[in-house]
């Protein structure tokens, strides 16, 4: 029995998971291969926007290894089937039908039309080219102003117009701070802008994978998802399927990034198809198909308002969205939006505030959740209008955020969009980016650039930051009509041998869960890092659980895992006051040990845990059972908050730009595992910083992918990266009882703004106002030569 | 077609279709499913093994292309239960987060290493271009090849000599090696 001395809370523990991914056993849904299995194709749809006359299927059963081709017809007859959307933002949202196959019409480019089983997946793939399909074109509709104009085509007929839903949010009528309106009549400055938030493709790097074994008492549901609870529920409910007889397992998953919280109509197909053959069916996808049709993210035009005093106090914000659903809803899609509408205000003092959007369907693929989901757009928006303003009035873009920012000593304080933001130290975080960054000698050496008129100049981009994490108290969300809680579930199992399981609702893909929980759970119980085994993925051992996305896992999840603790502590306390012959109230817990105050009597948790175990002596009437398991429902949201430093250098005469350095200081609260979070925040700004410079999915006039596979949609390589500088301050978060924020989304939310904040600064003396994204070499090189805004 | 290919240290004679990718015949045939599939264009780098002695993306070979060689994946560089100091680089340096693209990244980062035992960190960027990952923002990565560059080189100690991939290329090795007998350099494949 060995307790453990310092806290593991805090340290830098190499990662459980490791030993096993860089060996190679590692357990990828496409590994699974079960007796029997079948391989899935699917034939997609060509075309953005087409009736489909007819679908010939004849010649593709008569291929070598063919066992079955199913269309609509065969899959849906009676078309009832619709994939799911969990967030009616409104009342009157309008829903479209999205069917697991397309039957009369597509609406996408890569919609499914049809679906072959075939005995290998090189058969399957091959049968496609046998199937025959006739498409009446139809014009489409990629624009979203043009998709809102009168007389457009209406993609859904059903709907009568191509508007999703409209969202407001208001202060003056919400109660939370003034008239916009008023504010912008009596503004003394004005400055209004639109940005675009372009496509993008979250792009983890494990392509999608379900495979279903129907030949057991349950269907066995193996899944490349994020949310192995939330798609065990909805295929119950889409499916009309009993949920009791549905298990679903996430094995190892590579990447999700948001990519992979949707219910997938080839999940379901997969399942369809497995039922109706009495087989195990494998659908695997390629990297092209994986672009074509799994859900992209961003795609916003934004128009904002900002309007301040002649001394640089914010006075109002306003903001107006298009946001682009693609052409049927992902699973929280309509309520992207909404994520950010709370986020505009940042983290500045501003009396009012109006927040409208519309959401809109095009002929693209669907939109949802990508790494930070609605947040991103918003930190964007609001750091680049910043820079914009400090312009219009003379001010240091620095000195501007200083002015209007909520200062340490102001916390709790609630923001006009009604957010009560708990705990925050700006100053703290700037100053040290600062110092890092050698500001005041950047600024010099850009003057100095600027006067001898280098062809390379020198900007400097400014991204101060806050987030919304830890999703979500379930009433917030209940408010917002999202169509389930926030909650997270734990559970921990104390073994005979002192070993420890803890099983969690969380559901990691990435992230170091099974390193940070063992901390977590070290700590509590008092039990070796070593003996604690983390389980996760599997709603057979795990039937609770709300899953992993929007840095939840730790501030929610990670305060399920305290509250089940406490709970086995107190079931262990009687146990050993009747080990040590003492009273229950004279018993004290630490480090692992069940003490006689006062006393060096004790006896070790993990001994408690055998004696329970064997039950030969324990106080009359216990119930021999340690095990425990608790739910949390947060109160609060959770405010990560940092300063962003960039330097771009920018070639004139290239358009080329290069990071030349890049300081970050990010706020995340209580750090459980230092490495862990250092890992998301370079990940989360590289993610960023592409979106800033590299990526974007680009449609043709046709509605075709034309950045359809990674030769042409730009993910960054590492030597398009730059070497970062963290550093972090820590200011405990007050809304869970670890004291943490959430570090998942940060790095993404923080940094686009700061890169092309850089390189319009670098430009700024050129009569360059702004850059649209990313912000390739030609895009630069126009806006020098006067091309764009 | 009938191919033989020595795979981390074992034989195997099998009929394969002429269009069967190599990473298809390692992880379908011979359950090498350590070794993955990360995109149909070769960019990613994700199923990147060593063949002969040199990295290849086994998406671009043929199985046929493999007959007669020999083929080093992710799960043969570990030796006597002791990981490749490439493989531990990656673990101590938090080089990874999901996992996926790691077999293939640390394939390269030994053919890396092999051609350039001392690189810096602009060469570790360059050498590793034709591998995406997602999830580490590459930091990280870069930080645990220089890491295991040090750790690898001559006089660097012990640990390291005593964890050694077996050197595949038939160019480096002594006619009468067995391909599974311990090889005397622990610089990795190409070298």
């Amino acid at each position: 029995m060995t307790a453990t001395a310092e806290p593991e809370v805090g340290k830098a523990r190499l990662r459980k998971e490791d030993e096993r991914l860089v060996t190679g056993r590692t357990r990828w849904t496409d590994n699974i291969t079960l007796p029997g299995m079948l391989h899935l194709a699917v034939l997609r749809s060509p075309l953005a926007h087409a009736r489909i006359a007819e679908i010939d299927t004849s010649a593709a059963r008569e291929m070598p290894g063919v066992i079955a081709v199913f269309t609509a017809k065969d899959l849906d007859p009676a078309r009832e089937i619709g994939l799911p959307c969990a967030w009616p933002v409104t009342p009157d949202m309008k829903h479209p039908r999205r069917p697991v196959l397309a039957a009369d019409k597509v609406n996408f480019a890569g919609e499914g039309v049809a679906v072959v089983a075939a005995r290998s997946a090189a058969e399957a793939q091959d049968a496609l080219e046998a199937i025959d399909v006739e498409y009446e074109d139809l014009p489409v509709v990629l624009d979203m102003e043009a998709a809102l104009a009168e007389g457009t085509t209406v993609i859904h007929e059903d709907l009568g117009t191509n508007e999703n839903a409209v969202w407001v949010f208001d202060s003056g009528e919400a109660g939370t701070g003034g008239d916009v309106q008023q504010a912008i009549t009596d503004a003394e400055v004005t400055v209004t802008r639109r940005f675009r938030q372009q496509r993008l493709v979250p792009a983890f790097m494990e392509p999608r994978a379900t495979v279903v074994d129907p030949t057991g008492p349950q269907l066995t549901v193996w899944s490349s998802t994020q949310i192995p609870h939330i798609l065990r529920v909805m295929t119950a409910l889409t499916l009309g399927l009993p949920e009791h007889k549905l298990r679903v397992i996430a094995p190892d998953v590579g990447g999700g990034f948001g990519g992979k919280i949707g219910v997938l109509p080839e999940e379901l197909m997969t399942l369809l198809v497995a039922r109706k053959l009495g087989k195990p069916v494998k659908w695997n996808e390629s990297r092209s198909d994986c672009m074509a049709t799994a859900h992209h993210g961003r795609d916003q035009i934004q128009d904002i308002t900002i309007t301040a005093t002649r001394d640089g106090t914010i006075t109002g914000l306003k903001v107006d969205l298009l946001a682009d659903m693609g052409a049927y809803l992902g699973v929280v899609a309509p309520g992207v939006p909404l994520l950010g509408a709370f986020m505009f205000n940042a983290i500045y003092k501003i009396p009012s505030y109006r927040f409208a959007c519309t959401n809109v369907f095009t002929n693209k693929t669907i939109t949802d959740a990508y790494r930070g989901a609605g947040r991103p757009e918003a930190t964007f928006a609001i750091e680049r209008i910043m820079d914009e303003l400090a312009v219009e009035l003379d001010m240091d873009p620095l000195a501007l955020r200083e002015k209007n920012w909520i200062k340490h000593e102001e916390f709790p304080y609630t923001t006009v969009a009604g957010l009560t933001y708990d705990s925050g130290n700006y100053e703290a975080a700037t100053e040290r980016a600062k110092q890092l960054f050698d500001y005041d000698g950047l600024r010099r050496e850009q003057e100095a650039r600027r006067a001898s008129n280098d062809p390379v100049q020198l900007g400097i981009g400014i991204s101060t930051y806050t987030e919304m994490c830890g999703l979500a108290p379930s009433r917030v969300l209940g408010s917002l009509a999202y169509g389930a809680g926030g909650w997270e579930h734990a559970a921990i199992r104390m073994l005979p041998t002192g070993k420890v399981e803890v099983v969690t609702g969380s559901s990691a893909h990435g992230q170091g869960h099974e390193t940070a929980w063992s901390q977590i759970v070290a700590d509590q119980l008092g039990v070796p890092f070593e003996d604690i085994e983390v389980l996760h993925g599997d709603t057979q051992f795990s039937p609770r659980g709300m899953d992993t996305y929007g840095s939840r896992s730790l501030t929610v999840g990670g305060t399920a895992l305290v509250l089940a603790a406490h709970r086995v502590l107190d079931k262990a306390k009687p146990v050993a006051a009747h080990l040590l012959e003492c009273a229950v109230d004279d018993i004290e817990f630490a480090g692992g040990k069940f003490a006689v105050k006062g006393t060096d009597k004790s006896v070790g948790i993990q001994d408690v845990a055998l004696a329970v175990f064997a039950a030969h002596d324990l106080p009359d009437g216990y119930e021999a059972n340690l095990d425990s398991d608790a739910t949390f429902d947060p109160d609060n949201f959770s405010y990560p908050h940092g300063t962003h430093l960039c330097a771009t250098e920018v070639d004139t005469e290239t358009g080329r730009v290069s990071i030349r350095s890049y300081v970050c200081v990010d706020d995340v609260g209580k750090v459980v595992n230092p490495l862990i979070v250092e890992g998301q925040v370079h990940g989360g700004l590289a993610q960023g910083i592409a979106q800033a410079l590299y990526e974007e999915a680009v449609h043709d006039e046709s509605g075709t992918l034309t950045s359809g596979t990674f030769a042409d949609y730009h993910l960054p390589s590492a030597a398009d990266l730059p070497t970062f500088v963290t550093d972090r301050t820590e200011t405990p978060s007050t809304t869970n009882p670890l004291g943490v924020k959430g570090v998942g989304e940060a790095g993404t939310i923080a940094s686009t703004p700061a890169v092309v904040n850089a390189i319009v600064d670098a430009l700024r003396h050129m009569g360059v106002a702004d850059v649209e994204m990313p912000c390739s070499p030609m895009r630069v090189w126009q806006a020098i030569q006067g091309g764009a805004r | 077609m009938r191919i033989t290919v020595g795979v981390d240290g074992t034989r195997y004679t099998d009929d394969v279709e002429p269009r069967m990718l190599l990473v298809h015949y390692l992880r379908e045939r011979l359950g090498k499913t350590g070794t993955v599939v990360g995109c149909d264009t070769s960019n990613c780098g994700a199923c990147t093994v060593h063949l002969d002695g040199h990295s290849v993306k086994s998406c671009s070979v043929l199985a046929v292309q493999a007959d007669g060689s020999e083929v080093t994946t992710i799960e043969g560089l570990a030796r006597d239960g002791r990981m490749h100091p490439v493989q531990q680089a990656f673990r101590d340096n938090h080089a990874l987060q999901c996992g996926f693209c790691t077999p293939g990244m640390i394939m390269q980062a030994i053919d890396l290493l092999a051609d350039d035992p001392d690189p810096d960190d602009n060469a570790v960027r360059h050498g590793l271009e034709g591998n995406l990952c997602r999830c580490t923002g590459y930091q990280n990565i870069v930080r645990a090849v220089r890491d295991a560059a040090s750790k690898m080189a001559p006089g660097a100690g012990p640990a390291a000599e005593q964890v050694a991939e077996p050197t595949l290329d038939p160019a480096s090795r002594s006619s009468d090696a067995d391909i599974s007998a311990p090889a005397p350099s622990h610089t990795g494949g190409g070298s």
